[in-house]
């Protein structure tokens, strides 16, 4: 699955596309579909999220995960400040 | 310590009213990321893995208690209630909001502070001796010449849009303290028969491309300095590679044309400069060098100190230096707790030092290269004091330069280039090292960690250096031996395949037990390389 991710901004955030808006958790994202570079060019343009990208990710119990570690610790927060984390219990290593 | 003219401040409030403009434009959507990007760089702020980060230029590294507490307040009013020292000698602040960057810029200027030329490819902060202006050694206080270069550097038209970023440091030692020759240029200010002058070293570096600046003129007299300064860069503008981002520093240029070429064609370049006039006269320099006058030293001060607390004993030996001034010492105050960040102070922390600069050190306070602070002038007598305070506030580590003072960029917790995490490394070697016994056993042993081949935690220049990659997404950490920043300095070489997090622990461990089998008495880790070379490590390593 592909998720988009990006940041508030205002207040430069790590934020998921849920299907109909942004979330800060991980845990609300959604597979960002068959077109998720226009989705992201399109929501940038509204300003409703800065420098969107779109990152593979798998399903998991919790929901779903960036395959990538970059974007595990931007969904969990640093790993060396898991009190400043937004979802510090995020593995940062693939399954 | 220099204070802003009307100049310097109207210059650095208008850049924060017209950033306060381009803020409000790009909220408002009236300009677009690719176009608010360069202009949010040119004033410090970067867009990392979690949110907008703000780096802080302290000017070589040089700040009064105002300005510390200034920094203090930062982190508690618009980050987190910490901030990280850097190895430019700046602060950096991981939790910025775009919205409210043009106040924090707002009171950054009232202690005559700004982020401006932190990014960007135009010269950076002038970085130097965290000892100017109390080392024995110096042949002059090299601060006001790298005030000099910073009024200089600031906002100079011609130099604004380099090929690529741009750094200068400047000493007046023999002991480099600011890895000099790592550097795009190194200066060092030397005598030649009574007369002040300067050593030019250019097309140093470290990133994917380490080299070592070689030297390109031996004397520059000091009336000299900046127009020799404008020629070394004038070349570079007008050859450096722009078309090339991993070419493009100034060491590359220098390398493939030769230092010989390079320094004729600066030496062709000054001919020029040199009757443009841009070199201040005689006045202008008093004036700057005014600021940097030694503080009012008690006399006749004693340099013995009771060392009956053995604990503050080990402190002493540590981290305190010999001072110019009888009677007083420099104190080297560690950032680099067991387990911890690196870099990092807590608001707290940074009041409490600023406090201590006040109280003892008559108001100064220096960031090094190696993200740790100094007191610069701080009387004998009062080291117990300032320990007790230091110790109360979690700030005594006394392993200056020891296997736990390692130094480790942001990485892949904080970072958007990186491709590794550097810190929890850095916090498991210093754990496995805890022992003091032990770390001082083993003497001075610079470990530096950096999470990409960028090198701003300088692994090239570690005794031990560990570098992280990404390999088919996983962590994977390379090992080099052998390099240094200070006046041996020299490029680590890699000690074979890389590997995880807790097998690059084992690694150095390694090596570390291979370098006190061999060493002979008296030999830090990176002499004993030295003499025996790479294969004794990599059979340890690897066997």
């Amino acid at each position: 699955m592909k998720l988009l991710t990006g940041n508030d901004l205002p207040s430069g955030d790590v934020v998921w596309w849920t299907g109909s808006s942004w979330s800060r958790q991980i845990a609300d994202a959604v597979d960002a579909g068959d077109a998720p570079e226009q989705l992201a060019m399109a929501e940038e343009a509204a300003r409703r999220v800065n420098a969107p990208y779109v990152v593979d990710a798998e399903t998991s119990p919790t929901g779903p995960l960036p395959l990538h570690i970059k974007d595990r610790v931007r969904a969990a927060g640093p790993s060396v400040r898991t009190d400043l984390g937004i979802n510090p219990a995020i593995p940062l290593v693939k399954s | 310590m220099y204070q802003y003219d009307k100049f310097d401040q109207s210059i650095v409030d208008a850049r924060v009213e017209e950033f306060r403009d381009q803020v409000k434009r790009r909220l408002a959507g009236e300009i677009t990321e690719d176009q608010f990007k360069p202009l949010r760089l040119m004033n410090g702020l970067y867009l990392q893995l979690h949110a907008y980060m703000l780096r802080v230029a302290i000017p070589y590294g040089t700040m009064d208690s105002r300005q510390m507490r200034m920094l203090a307040h930062i982190a508690r009013k618009y980050d987190r209630d910490y901030g990280h020292f850097t190895t430019r000698q700046n602060i950096q602040y991981n939790w910025i909001k775009l919205d409210e960057t043009p106040d924090l810029l707002a009171e950054l200027a009232t202690v005559e502070m700004h982020a401006i030329q932190t990014s960007g490819n135009c010269i950076r902060n002038i970085s130097s001796d965290q000892y100017a202006g109390a080392a024995a050694d110096e042949v002059a206080d090299p601060r006001p010449w790298a005030e000099l270069l910073r009024q200089w550097s600031s906002f100079h038209p011609e130099f604004s849009y380099l090929p690529r970023k741009f750094k200068i440091a400047v000493i007046a030692s023999d002991e480099d303290r600011a890895a000099m020759r790592l550097h795009d240029i190194g200066i060092q200010l030397v005598e030649r028969d009574g007369q002040l002058g300067a050593k030019f070293f250019v097309g140093g570096g470290m990133g994917r491309t380490p080299m070592i600046a070689p030297e390109i003129r031996d004397f520059v007299p000091a009336e000299d300095l900046l127009s020799y300064t404008e020629a070394c860069l004038r070349v570079y503008n007008r050859y450096g590679r722009r078309d090339n981002m991993y070419k493009a520093r100034i060491k590359i240029l220098v390398h493939e044309i030769g230092a010989a070429e390079y320094k004729r064609q600066v030496e062709e370049e000054f001919t020029h400069v040199k009757t443009l006039g841009i070199d201040p006269p005689a006045a202008e320099l008093e004036r700057i060098s005014a600021f940097f006058a030694p503080p009012a030293f008690a006399s006749g001060l004693r340099n013995e100190v009771d060392r009956s607390d053995p604990d503050f004993a080990v402190w002493l030996d540590q981290n305190v230096k010999p001072h110019k001034q009888p009677g007083y010492a420099i104190v080297n105050i560690s950032l680099k707790p067991i387990g911890g960040i690196p870099g990092d102070a807590s608001s707290t922390q940074i009041d409490v030092m600023a406090d201590l600069a006040e109280r003892y050190s008559f108001d100064e306070l220096r960031v090094n290269h190696a993200q740790n602070i100094v007191l610069p002038h701080v009387a004998s007598r009062d080291l117990y004091a300032v320990w007790q305070a230091l110790d109360a506030a979690e700030l005594a580590s006394a392993n200056l330069d020891l296997i736990s003072d390692i130094i480790a960029c942001p990485g892949l917790d904080y970072c958007s280039l990186a491709n590794a995490r550097s810190i929890p490394v850095a916090q498991k070697i210093a754990t496995r090292f805890a022992s003091l016994e032990r770390q001082r056993d083993l003497g001075e042993l610079k470990l530096k960690i950096s999470g990409c081949i960028n090198a701003c935690g300088h692994h090239h220049a570690g005794h031990i250096g560990i570098l992280g990659v990404d390999k088919k997404g996983v962590e994977n950490y390379q090992l080099t031996l052998g390099g240094s920043g200070a006046e041996d300095v020299s490029i680590g070489k890699i000690t074979g395949p890389g590997f995880d997090e807790d097998g690059i622990v084992d690694a150095v461990e390694k090596a570390i037990e291979k370098y006190r089998a061999l060493r002979n008495h008296g030999e830090r880790f990176v002499d004993t390389y030295r003499r025996v070379g790479m294969e004794p490590f990599k059979e340890a390593i690897y066997g």
